[in-house]
């Protein structure tokens, strides 16, 4: 068991910064490896990972099934390599076994599994996490456990109905237990986000959650939301997070077909000084 | 029936057999068994789509109401919801109607149940050809789709008395299980001294080998009464039933078929993807070549009506077993 039950009081952003850092090092690391992969949406989404990670979650990896564990869903299980990434970084797996990603046989599949040590879902199936969020806080809930889940899901996947479904469940049930965290990048498999979603933190609020919207990328921003989503007052939370696909490497931000990106060796060592250059910033 | 109906309130007609007029039957075995158990665990909770009354699972609302959810007619929730509750340790038994759960909500049984062998036990209501209200409301095809799901424990009880102790086995039974559910006056067909072992098939009646019926499901039941009445024609039936779907219990179902001369296949299913096709495939890929003769029914998307027209039109009534028992047609 950790030795810190609840969050500290106050984040330590620098430290944060570097953790986020180190997380996109990890995964341009392992789409060097592969040569492909989901890298956009987890360059976008590492900042809120080492939020939960290192300042926000009650976790202990070296006790992974702890029963009064936060809980992490990611409902996109195509953001593996940023699951992969923070797990290897907070201890729960071997930094060595990074470059299986995405291989044949690797215990770190393109898309999530829960065989893999630290993944609660199977992701993936989009609309699968939020209901399950829900589910496990009302369990624990019933067990008088002070655990909280957190559920990461995407824009795209609020096209999926069943989203709505377990949005409405949360709120009938009061899990106040759960926080989801929209994130917001703006593109799906075709390109942009087409769907007529926005405005997303209304939506959630109209579906009786307590819902915040930051900016997922700064840090600042994102560990104030969380420290708000503490509160247990019957409601949901909901954070919507505005994300950069491809944040802290500025040629993937501007590349055009951003949802599954093929990085060469040339452009991988490019990549690598622009991460640098905006290291801690 | 009105003294009862006050004791539990809820359970209304719909979806009963028609074998109720003059067997012995009890009411809403799954609810009033479920209740029992979740005395018993406390582990267990229960959830509803909307379909509490028509489920019978209300008697485990009133007996742990904290333990209980509705979710609205949300299937997909449904599911969902019983699959987070089951990740931290909870045993979660939901009930909705058997086509809402197998066609809405296919993606989340599999993948989020039973992908992660998550013990959530789902009762399906009006499975088969059990409904008036038409195709929208008629499983008649749960049995196939279902079966294309890895992973995943499929179980057809014959009777009140199996129904019951099914409700009990499935908490033990790892991972996601299926359950069509018998819901209302549920007769009881099966001798006392029946026990329900997940995974095996029954022999329910041994006749002479001429004739041999394999069955699930109610039709199990109705495959005795048939083969009581083919023995006053001079045809001995044997009944073999197959109370779990899968795995499928391919040893069993060699041996009786082996040893008779002809087979029916008796199910409330439509005869493709169903325990036909399981028995045929079985008999073919060991060599245990027999004429067969599936009752059930048909493909299509069938009408509204009553239990009795149902049933009769589309061929799962007594006549039409007895027919097959006697005529082999």
């Amino acid at each position: 068991m950790p030795a810190t039950l609840t969050p500290p009081a106050t984040a330590d952003v620098v430290a944060l910064r570097e953790h986020a850092y180190e997380l996109r090092s990890l995964m341009m690391t392992m789409t060097r490896g592969k040569g492909e992969g989901y890298i956009a949406q987890g360059l976008g989404i590492a900042d809120c990972l080492a939020a939960l990670y290192f300042h926000e979650l009650r976790h202990d990896p070296d006790d992974p099934d702890w029963a009064d564990r936060d809980r992490f869903l990611l409902s996109t299980g195509h953001y593996s390599i940023a699951m992969y990434a923070v797990l290897a970084s907070a201890g729960y797996l071997d930094e060595a076994e990074l470059p299986t990603y995405g291989l044949n046989g690797s215990r770190l599949p393109m898309s999530t599994f829960d065989v893999t040590p630290g993944v609660e879902i199977v992701g993936g199936s989009l609309g699968h996490g939020l209901g399950q969020a829900v589910g496990m806080a009302l369990g624990l809930r019933l067990d008088g456990s002070p655990a909280r889940v957190f559920c990461e899901l995407s824009d795209g996947e609020l096209d999926e109905g069943s989203t709505w479904e377990s949005a409405m469940g949360g709120a009938t049930f009061g899990t106040d237990n759960v926080v989801a965290l929209v994130d917001c990048n703006g593109i799906q498999a075709d390109g942009p986000v087409t769907v007529a979603i926005e405005p997303v933190a209304e939506k959630f609020r109209s579906f009786g959650w307590d819902t915040r919207e930051v900016n997922g990328n700064d840090l600042d921003e994102l560990t104030e939301a969380l420290a708000a989503s503490r509160e247990r007052d019957g409601r949901p939370k909901a954070i919507v997070l505005r994300t950069t696909p491809g944040y802290g490497v500025p040629s993937l931000v501007s590349r055009p077909r951003a949802h599954f990106v093929r990085v060469t060796d040339d452009e991988w060592g490019g990549f690598m000084e622009e991460l640098e250059a905006g290291r801690g910033k | 029936m009105a003294s009862e109906t006050a004791v539990f309130g809820q359970t209304r007609g719909m979806g009963e057999l028609i074998e109720i007029a003059d067997k012995e039957t009890e009411l809403a075995p799954f609810g009033t068994e479920l209740a029992k158990l979740g005395d018993e665990r406390p582990e267990i909770v229960g959830l509803t789509a909307d379909m509490g009354r028509y489920s019978d699972i209300l008697p485990f609302r009133d007996a742990h109401p904290d333990r209980f959810f509705n979710v609205g007619m949300a299937e997909q929730n449904l599911i969902l919801t019983a699959a987070g509750l089951a990740k931290v340790g909870k045993i979660a038994y939901c009930t909705t109607y058997s086509v809402f759960v197998t066609r809405r909500a296919y993606d989340f049984v599999a993948i989020a149940c039973a992908h992660s062998k998550a013990n959530v036990k789902i009762f399906a209501g009006m499975p088969g050809l059990m409904n008036g209200y038409g195709a929208t409301h008629q499983a008649t095809e749960d049995l196939n789709m279902m079966r294309g799901i890895a992973d995943l424990t499929i179980i057809d009880p014959c009777d009140a008395r199996e129904l019951r102790q099914v409700v009990r086995a499935a908490a033990d039974i790892p991972g996601t299980v299926y359950v069509r559910l018998l819901r209302g006056h549920v007769p009881v067909e099966l001798p006392p001294e029946y026990e329900f072992v997940p995974g095996a098939a029954a022999r329910l009646r041994e006749g002479d080998g001429s004739v041999g019926v394999i069955g699930t499901g109610y039709l199990s039941g109705r495959a005795l009464d048939a083969a009581k009445a083919a023995e006053a024609q001079g045809v001995s039936a044997s009944v073999l039933h197959v109370p779990t779907i899968k795995p499928f219990d391919t040893t069993a179902v060699l041996e009786f078929a082996s040893r008779h001369e002809r087979l029916v296949v008796a199910e409330n299913h439509k005869t493709t993807g169903g325990l036909a096709t399981l028995v045929t495939e079985a008999m073919f890929d060991a060599g245990v070549l027999r004429p067969v003769v599936r009752v059930g029914l048909a493909d299509g998307f069938f009408e509204c009506g009553s239990q009795e027209y149902l049933e009769s039109k589309y061929g799962l009534d007594l006549p039409r077993l007895l027919r097959a028992i006697v005529d082999g047609v």
